[in-house]
C-alpha cells in the first residue's frame, strides 16, 4: 500500500527522531558557544574601536600609531568576514587550516570558531553603535567625579550599551542557529547534515525537511521568548519603594542594602 | 588667603570659533559666584573648562599651588574635587538613587561600600532624595533627579561645586525646588560657581556676580554693583531686560 505524507512523517520521527534530536543538538551547542564568545569579541572591539584619544597625545606618539594600527587591522577583520559567505568561509578556514598544519580538526571544534568570528564581525559594530548611542552626558558626569575612561566604560557605559545591544544579539543568535545549517559541508553533524542523511536512507526529501523546518522554528520561538523575557529582566522593577519621612536614615540604609 | 581654584588668561578655542578670549577668575573659600550673561558668550565653556570636560586651549589652572594643565597632573583626582552639577542632570541611567551617589566614592575615591553609603544618605537627606534610594533615574521628576545630581556632586565632598545652568531643564514648577537646595548650601559655607539665567536667585545667593560677554569676563563685582549700579556699558545693556529683577 502507497504511504500518504502522515505516514512518511510518523515513519520519520519514529525511526529517525534520534538523529535529528542529536542534530538540533549539535546546531544548539554551536550557535550558542557562538553567539556567546563571537558577542565577546564583539564587545572587546567595539570597545577598542571607540576608545578617544585626546588632543594631547602627540600625533606620531606610540599610543597613537598603536591604536591606528590595531583598528585598521580590525576594519580588515569585519570587511572581510561580513563581506563573505559564511560557507566559503567554512571550506576555507576548515580545509586551509587541516592542510596548513596537517591537522584533523574536529569539525564542530572549526564550526563554532567559523561562527564565532562571524557573529565577531556583526557584533563589533553592533557594540560600537551601542557604545555610541549612550548619551554623552553619562560619560562628562562619570568624568566629573573623577572617573577614569576605563572605569566610565565598566560602570557606566557598558552597562547600558549591554541592555542597548541585547535584541541585536537574539537576533544574532537566532540567525546562528539557521545559518548553522552551511557548516555541514565541512561534515558538522548538524541539523540540516542529519536530515540529509536521513533523506539519503529512506529515499525521501522534502518530507524530512519539513521536519526539520519544524524544528528550527521551535528553537528560534523559544529562544525569541527567552531573550525577551532576559530583556524584561535587565530593565528592573517599574516600580519602586518609597521611604517614609518618620524612617531613621540606618533604617534606610540597612533596607537600601538589601535592595540595592 | 585661601584660595580653592585660580584661573589665568583662559582661552578655548574650538576650530575656528574662538569662544574665551582670556578669563581671569581667583574663587575663595566659601564663596558663590555666580556667571551671567547671554548664550553663546561663553560661561557654560569657562565652566566646563575649569573642571576640564573641555580641554582649555592656553592658560592656567592653579589648584593647590599647581597648575593642572601642565602635562603629567593626575586630572581625575582633580576633577573628584571640583564637582560639577549639569543642565541635564546626567545622572547615570543604570543606577539606582543610592548608586549613584556611591560609585564615586567607591572607584574613584576608594572608600569603603558602608561608609560610601552613610555618606551619601547624608547628603540625598540633605536635598530631601533619601526616601528615593531605590528608585532609577527615569522614574524620577526633572527636579528631582537634579536634586540627585547635586546629592552626587557633594557625595564626593568637593573643594567647589560647579553649576551648569542647573534649572534651565526644569518645568517652572520644578525650579524653586533646586534653587532653595542651592541656596541652602550656599549658607553652609560650600565654594560655588554658578552659571544662571536666573538674576533674582543671583543676585540673592552670590557673594560675587560676573558678566560675560564675547567670551571676556566684562565686569565682576558684587551683586549690589552689578544689579544696581553697573559700571559697564555692556552690562548696562544686558540686564536692562531684566528689570525688576
Amino acid at each position: 500500500m502507497e504511504k500518504t505524507f502522515y505516514d512518511w512523517v510518523v515513519y520519520i520521527i519514529e525511526n529517525y527522531g534520534v538523529w535529528f534530536l542529536k542534530g538540533a543538538g549539535v546546531t544548539l551547542l554551536i550557535a550558542l558557544t557562538g553567539t556567546i564568545i563571537g558577542s565577546i569579541f564583539g564587545l572587546l572591539i567595539g570597545i577598542i574601536k571607540t576608545i578617544p584619544l585626546s588632543n594631547h597625545v602627540g600625533r606620531f606618539s606610540p599610543k597613537r600609531i598603536g591604536l591606528k594600527l590595531v583598528n585598521i587591522l580590525l576594519t580588515i577583520y569585519i570587511e572581510v568576514f561580513r563581506g563573505t559567505p559564511m560557507i566559503v568561509q567554512a571550506i576555507v578556514i576548515y580545509y586551509g587550516i587541516a592542510e596548513a598544519w596537517g591537522i584533523n580538526w574536529d569539525p564542530i571544534v572549526a564550526g563554532i570558531f567559523i561562527v564565532s568570528i562571524n557573529t565577531g564581525a556583526y557584533m563589533s559594530e553592533v557594540v560600537r553603535g551601542g557604545i555610541q548611542s549612550v548619551d554623552k552626558g553619562q560619560t562628562e558626569a562619570a568624568h566629573a567625579i573623577g572617573m577614569t575612561h576605563w572605569q566610565t566604560m565598566l560602570h557606566v557605559v557598558l552597562p547600558q550599551t549591554i541592555r542597548n545591544i541585547l535584541p541585536a544579539t537574539g537576533n544574532e543568535f537566532v540567525i546562528n542557529i539557521k545559518d548553522t545549517a552551511v557548516l555541514n559541508v565541512i561534515t558538522v553533524t548538524e541539523l540540516f547534515f542529519m536530515t540529509k542523511s536521513v533523506s539519503g536512507a529512506i529515499y525521501k526529501t522534502y518530507e524530512p525537511f519539513l521536519v526539520a523546518a519544524s524544528i528550527y522554528l521551535f528553537l528560534t520561538l523559544v529562544i525569541t521568548r527567552i531573550l525577551r523575557y532576559v530583556e524584561k529582566r535587565m530593565d528592573g522593577p517599574s516600580s519602586y519603594t518609597i521611604f517614609g519621612s518618620s524612617t531613621m536614615p540606618e533604617q534606610i540604609l540597612k533596607r537600601g542594602e538589601q535592595i540595592v | 588667603m585661601n584660595i580653592v581654584v585660580e584661573i589665568k588668561n583662559l582661552h578655548k578655542t574650538f576650530g575656528q570659533n574662538v569662544v574665551l578670549k582670556g578669563v581671569d577668575l581667583t574663587v575663595n573659600r566659601g564663596e558663590v559666584i555666580s556667571i551671567i550673561g547671554s548664550s553663546g558668550s561663553g560661561k557654560s565653556t569657562f565652566l566646563r573648562c575649569i573642571n576640564m570636560l573641555e580641554w582649555p586651549t592656553s592658560g592656567e589652572i592653579f589648584y593647590n599651588g599647581e597648575n593642572v594643565l601642565k602635562s603629567g597632573y593626575d586630572i581625575t583626582k582633580y576633577r573628584a574635587k571640583m564637582g560639577m552639577v549639569f543642565q541635564s542632570f546626567n545622572l547615570f541611567q543604570n543606577l539606582t538613587v543610592l548608586e549613584n551617589c556611591v560609585v564615586g566614592q567607591v572607584k574613584v575615591g576608594k572608600k569603603n561600600k558602608v561608609e560610601a553609603e552613610k555618606v551619601a544618605l547624608k547628603y540625598l537627606e540633605k536635598v530631601g532624595m533619601a526616601p528615593y534610594i531605590n528608585a532609577k533615574p527615569h522614574h524620577l521628576s526633572g527636579g528631582q533627579k537634579q536634586r540627585v545630581a547635586i546629592a552626587r556632586a557633594l557625595s564626593m565632598e568637593p573643594d567647589a561645586l560647579l553649576f551648569d545652568e542647573p534649572t534651565s531643564a526644569l518645568d517652572p514648577e520644578m525650579v524653586g525646588e533646586v534653587l532653595k537646595v542651592i541656596k541652602d548650601l550656599a549658607q553652609t559655607g560650600l565654594t560655588m560657581i554658578i552659571v544662571t539665567h536666573e538674576m533674582a536667585f543671583a543676585k540673592e545667593v552670590s557673594d560675587r556676580v560676573a558678566y560675560m560677554a564675547d567670551g571676556v569676563m566684562v565686569e565682576m563685582d558684587v551683586p549690589e554693583v552689578i544689579f544696581e549700579s553697573p559700571k559697564n556699558e555692556r552690562t548696562k545693556q544686558f540686564l536692562s531686560r531684566f528689570i525688576g529683577v
